[in-house]
């Protein structure tokens, strides 16, 4: 796998990935230790869990997998002492089109995601955790064993860890080429050994009803890193550096048709859209002009180069006034990105240029959906093969001019009639291609 | 999906279960203390990294070490992309397909990885049993996002990733494997 060769760019605050891309820098246990590794855990030993949830909550941490849920509110949810055994699991199941991150932390740094757990564990009375890594990182699977194996000989995981009295055990599970898998019920069917059906909430929520039907929380490899950076930096401090209510840092991760693509840890609203790809990653290849991006993974809504958002910002005077923002200068954080229509989403950020058929890519996407659809609910197993086999017809010249008015149909009969998000995740990119780009359709139907 | 791939014929897979293949599916049971049903799916793994598929034989095997019944097993076959019913290439190429890889020409690389290979550049791109050169060496196959995105193209060969690929490059990693 490639390492990081660029020291970080002036934009970046590497916090998370910080030890994940240093030269020299080994996924041991010793080298994660010399590095002040598992001194935060020592710490959240002597602290009530009670407070350690806090400090979450008020560092504004917001999930990275792809929702943005606030992860301490998440937390919030699960009752330490009812009686019940409780379970965390880890998402590792990185496969949104666009978000190449976690894959980074799970080679690179496994001690640090452990060390997160671990404090996830202590805070919320879990015993068993469960790190759900998708198999086509077979690689990552045997690093981060071997982590656990190290850890385990240490004291630091299993019976007793530090000596304090607590117990936990963690062990990787490892997925089978679905997608789905990362829906967190899903993951939770699939940790359980059955076919990952997601479950439909209410009454499944995880921090209730989830793996074993007991209150089980599931976050991502990042927001686990963040959790041990929040006590390692204190909650204010981690708070402020991102925007209120999005705090701390991200990994955006740049792919598609820009000088630099790569994984970016940037403060939330630490960049402007334009900045990101002109400056961090370098502009556009020699010779192109941006035609779109997809903010944040396929599932987003994409944007179009030259658009303008109406939106309410903070004036100078602190009031809250109507402004109309232009696409680049967009602020990477979750609220702007969300009042622009779409989502900072997984973080996976998809630009394309002006050589791109927006139909040839809109049937890409399509095919992923087609192809990973669980098949559990009729919408969606149905309408996005019958859209995929639409753009496919469409992007071989042999469309009609009905197609477009078609295609949207399908889309809105999918998004909110499913169990899942899946069913968004898939209709949003149709509805807001056909919607920016409506010409290109158009010419396609003809 | 192919849900019914032919039975492969030769011997029972559950006739041939190796000493350190039974150690690793008596400590991947472990790790579920809760629930058994949940080894499903390690099961699975070891036995396909072990036999190269999962035949009829395996399936009731793992389905009997787990006290469930042959379907529950079965059906996890069928559903998840990574398992297969039948032998593929001894060296699996997984091209990734998706958005970012497809814009850095991750469609002509999978064709020269089949022409490579020795393999039909129009035999299927997706499916359970993916197709197979002539001398049983390969297998070449589309499968989704790999999440490696900044590096497109990427394929993943048995357990390696193989980054910023081009279609002049394949050949050359084809010859890394034995």
């Amino acid at each position: 796998m490639k390492s990081l060769s660029l020291p970080p760019h002036p934009k970046e605050r590497r916090i998370v990935f910080k030890n994940a891309w240093t030269q020299g820098y080994t996924p041991d246990i010793d080298c994660y230790v010399k590095h002040g590794g598992y001194e935060q855990i020592k710490k959240a030993l002597k602290m009530k869990p009670e407070e350690i949830i806090e400090e979450v909550k008020n560092a504004n941490l917001r999930g990275r997998g792809g929702a943005g849920f606030p992860c301490g509110v998440k937390w919030g949810f699960i009752r330490r002492d009812d009686g019940k055994p409780h379970y965390i699991t880890c998402n590792g199941d990185e496969s949104e089109p666009g978000t190449f991150k976690d894959r980074y932390i799970l080679h690179n740094d496994p001690h640090q995601l452990i060390e997160g757990m671990l404090i996830a564990a202590y805070a919320l009375n879990v015993n068993l955790a469960y790190i759900y890594i998708r198999c086509e990182f077979p690689k990552a699977a045997g690093i981060v064993t071997q982590a656990l194996k190290e850890a385990r000989e240490k004291g630091y995981l299993g019976k007793n860890i530090f000596g304090s009295g607590f117990d936990v055990d963690i062990h990787v599970h490892q997925g089978a080429g679905a997608y789905i898998c990362g829906e967190e019920t899903s993951l939770i069917e699939s940790l359980e050994g059955k076919r990952p059906y997601p479950r439909i909430k209410p009454p499944y929520f995880p921090a209730v009803l989830g793996l074993y039907m007991s209150p089980t929380i599931v976050n991502n490899v990042e927001t686990f890193c963040h959790v041990k950076q929040i006590l390692a930096i204190g909650s204010d401090e981690y708070a402020k550096m991102g925007t209120p209510g999005d705090g701390g840092t991200r990994v955006m991760c740049v792919s598609g048709d820009v000088v630099r693509p790569g994984p970016y840890e940037i403060p939330a609203g630490g960049v402007t859209l334009g900045e990101l790809i002109n400056d961090v990653c370098g502009g556009m290849k020699p010779g192109r002009k941006l035609k779109a991006i997809i903010p944040g993974g396929s599932s987003s809504k994409i944007l179009r180069a030259g658009e303008v958002f109406k939106m309410k910002v903070k004036g100078e005077d602190g009031q809250m006034v109507d402004k109309e923002v232009p696409l680049l200068d967009l602020v990477m954080d979750a609220s702007t990105l969300a009042a622009a229509g779409t989502m900072v989403g997984s973080g996976g950020v998809i630009v394309m240029d002006d050589s791109r058929d927006m139909l040839w890519a809109l049937n890409n996407l399509n095919e992923f959906y087609a192809h990973e659809s669980c098949g559990q609910c009729t919408p969606c197993r149905e309408g996005v093969l019958w859209i995929d086999k639409m753009t496919t017809r469409m992007v071989n010249g042999e469309g009609c001019v009905e197609d477009p008015k078609t295609l949207k149909s399908v889309a809105d009969n999918i998004a909110g009639r499913t169990v899942c998000a899946f069913g968004e995740a898939a209709s949003w990119p149709v509805q807001s291609f056909l919607q920016k780009f409506p010409e290109e359709f158009e010419v396609a139907a003809k | 999906m192919d849900t019914h791939a032919a039975t492969s014929t030769g011997p029972r897979q559950a006739d041939q279960i190796p000493a350190n293949l039974l150690a690793k599916i008596d400590e991947a049971v472990t790790h579920y203390p809760v629930s058994k049903r949940s080894a499903s799916l390690p099961l699975l793994h070891l036995w396909q990294n072990h036999f190269g598929f999962v035949d009829e034989s395996g399936v009731e095997w793992i389905a009997k070490r787990l006290d469930l019944e042959s379907i529950n097993i079965l059906e996890l076959v069928t559903f998840y992309p990574w398992f297969r019913q039948q032998k593929a290439g001894r060296i699996s190429v997984r091209v990734c397909r998706t958005l970012s890889c497809a814009l850095a020409g991750g469609y002509e690389v999978r064709e020269a990885f089949c022409k490579a290979a020795g393999i039909d550049p129009k035999a299927p791109t997706h499916g359970h049993t993916p197709p197979v050169s002539p001398d049983g060496k390969f297998s070449v196959e589309f499968v989704e996002c790999l999440a490696s995105c900044g590096s497109a193209p990427v394929a993943l060969v048995n357990d390696d990733l193989h980054e910023d690929i081009t279609p002049e490059g394949t050949a050359a990693i084809l010859g890394q494997y034995n």
